[in-house]
């Protein structure tokens, strides 16, 4: 009995773990580029909604997924506009585009569908439950290969760490980043494809409830590191696990569970356990000197 | 002159908003003019209209100007919505626990407790900077939501009448009440929640002005956020204008309580913000942060918040999310400036 409690948290853990490790690793790609992402959970959003509305009209999560990940780099295509070459506050821009696509995916939906801002429900051979699964603890070793052992992911990192240098060797400090940013887009929507197509069989308003912000707190628990970032991303979602079976069993109140990942990310960001250095160019648009 | 060069970027922001908000209106199959007429025109109407605008801009200008105020310090305060639901919950505490005593000592202790707590609570991530160097966008968030979770947490389980399905606490002592301006405001109905925090949010954007531009903390607040370096340099310690600012901030976006609970529900209420701290950002950003900015663009998404009802429920197709929608265009509008701006003045001197 006891095990296979435990080995239902350890099945739930991983679940929701998923979407939080898809969005960080997406923040991952932008901010290693020196491109602050705070719009994840907009990127989240806008992934779910377009992923449950195409699989809907074209009963194919495949092209649901697809159409997710299109989403996701177009509505990130918009953040690294404003941020590369407005040279606008990363932060607000971040900002603005959680409140766009909080309103967006519900203002369309709401038009087409349902007056609460939810679509349709998606039959259960529709779903992609284990897919995304698979592609986001495939894509950590990826992005630490990618990151560390490629032309690319030397790049990246030298424009976020040190953009005038990266300049000077002949990078194009602007380019790298949009491709940062575009990423960070299509990781993060396939994220919010899972909320919606694979975890669920629709979209509802909000339905990513915080979890791009706790996605972001998870890539500075991590470090902005791969494999630390998928941990934290685990202990988070364990976190969540505990607080969904936990409830009315143990005399710890949930609200005290569910508080453990914003509590340690200030701990962490505090330095008490650790420093957690972000890099070095992160939020500061390059200007070229002449 | 100058003055007509502050108005008119955000000017064309909003009309920008408005623009792209009408592709999305004729693409649900709506009509833009209709719809934008209800938004705009259902809040000019007296004294509903007016009234609710009025009150809804309320919590705006409190946030606003908190998040300015940080503006000005070089920080970016995400955490108004944390730190005003923590000030509501602290506010109702104190009308609760203190209900026996008088009006005259029982609402300065309320607002003391909402203004207090909401600066403890942009505080604690001020100091975090000032002394870790950890970015306050980071802690800022973390602490809305852990401030949701402990005020659910106590209503649920401390505060809430026994059996009552809502989660909302307990109502306030009678004496802690403020009066709406129905009481006194002849042909003004008593139902519209229009309360007394709207004239303290007219006050404290005077006092924000003379804070800023007339005292001394002010001038090193705002000489820490134009140029660290150089406002350390001249003797400033910048770790304690941070500290301050935030604190400033954050007890300015705690006077939200104080119309909520003594002006309007005489309680707390899990989730009655609207976004009005993350609104704030908003507010500040197409205010110029700048007090009277702030009114304006208060104003302004305050009728859009009272127009939103109307739209929901007299336009065929439209949400009230139509008024997000119109919100995050304006930011990224405002937030892009530079490049306009830059590209403006360069036309300017001939050179592009």
């Amino acid at each position: 009995m006891r095990d296979i409690f435990k080995i239902a948290l350890l099945f739930s853990t991983i679940r929701l773990a998923t979407p939080l490790l898809l969005a960080s690793l997406g923040g991952l790609w932008s901010e290693r580029s020196g491109v602050i992402n705070i719009a994840l959970e907009g990127l989240l959003l806008a992934g779910a909604f377009t992923a449950a509305v195409v699989t809907h009209l074209l009963h194919n999560p495949w092209l649901g997924l697809t159409a997710a990940i299109l989403a996701g780099m177009a509505t990130a295509l918009v953040h690294a506009f404003v941020c590369i070459t407005c040279k606008a506050d990363q932060v607000v821009s971040g900002m603005a585009i959680n409140i766009l696509f909080l309103g967006l995916p519900a203002l369309l939906s709401g038009a087409f569908f349902d007056s609460t801002g939810a679509t349709p429900q998606i039959p259960k051979g529709e779903l992609l439950p284990i897919a995304p699964i698979v592609m986001a603890f495939a894509l950590v070793p990826i992005t630490w290969y990618v990151l560390n052992r490629t032309r690319f992911g030397l790049r990246l990192r030298a424009v976020g760490e040190n953009p005038e240098a990266a300049d000077t060797a002949g990078i194009r400090v602007e380019a790298v980043r949009y491709a940062g940013v575009i990423l960070s887009g299509a990781l993060a929507a396939i994220g919010g494809a899972y909320l919606s197509i694979g975890q669920s069989s629709l979209f509802t308003r909000n339905m990513s409830a915080g979890r791009g912000f706790i996605a972001l707190a998870a890539l500075i628990f991590g470090k902005w590191r791969p494999v630390q970032t998928m941990l934290a991303c685990l202990l988070f979602g364990l976190a969540e696990a505990v607080t969904i079976q936990m409830q009315g069993v143990t005399p710890i109140p949930v609200e005290f569970i569910q508080m453990i990942p914003y509590v340690l990310t200030i701990v962490v960001l505090a330095g008490f356990i650790g420093l957690s250095r972000p890099p070095r160019a992160l939020g500061l648009p390059y200007e070229k000197k002449r | 002159m100058k003055l007509l060069r502050q108005l008119i970027y955000p000017l064309l922001a909003v009309a920008a908003a408005f623009l792209v908000g009408s592709i999305f209106i004729l693409l649900i199959g709506d009509d833009p003019i209709e719809t934008y007429s209800l938004l705009i025109g259902s809040a000019l109407s007296w004294p509903d209209g007016i009234g609710y605008t009025l009150f809804y801009a309320t919590p705006l200008i409190f946030t606003g100007l908190a998040v300015a105020v940080a503006f000005r310090c070089g920080l970016l305060n995400i955490g108004a919505e944390g730190q005003l639901i923590a000030a509501a919950f602290a506010t109702a505490w104190a009308g609760i626990t203190f209900a026996g005593l008088p009006a005259w000592i029982l609402i300065p202790l309320c607002c003391l407790a909402a203004m207090g707590t909401g600066a403890v609570w942009a505080g604690v991530p001020g100091v975090l900077r000032a002394r870790f160097g950890a970015h306050e966008v980071i802690t800022t968030i973390m602490m809305n939501f852990i401030a949701v979770a402990l005020a659910s947490y106590f209503t649920q389980y401390h505060y809430k009448k026994e059996g009552d399905a809502i989660l909302e606490t307990v109502p306030i002592g009678e004496s802690g009440h403020i009066a709406r301006f129905g009481k006194f405001l002849p042909g003004f109905p008593e139902r519209i929640p229009l309360n007394l925090a709207f004239v303290l949010a007219l006050v404290a954007c005077v006092l924000v002005w003379i804070f800023l531009w007339r005292t001394r903390w002010g001038y090193e607040i705002r000489a820490t956020g134009a140029n660290p370096a150089a406002a350390a340099y001249g003797g400033i310690s910048t770790a304690r204008q941070i500290v301050l600012a935030m604190a400033v901030s954050g007890g300015l976006a705690g006077m939200v309580g104080i119309g909520e609970v003594l002006g309007y529900r005489y309680r707390y209420y899990d989730g009655f913000s609207a976004g009005y701290g993350f609104t704030g950002i908003a507010v500040a950003l197409l205010g110029r942060n700048h007090p009277v900015g702030v009114l304006l663009a208060a104003l302004l998404f305050g009728a859009f918040l009272r127009g939103a009802l109307f739209v929901d429920i007299f336009t065929e197709h439209v949400s009230k999310d139509l008024v997000l929608v119109l919100q995050g265009v304006i930011i990224l509008f405002v937030a892009s400036e530079a490049l306009f701006r830059g590209r403006a003045a360069r036309l300017a001197r001939g050179k592009v």
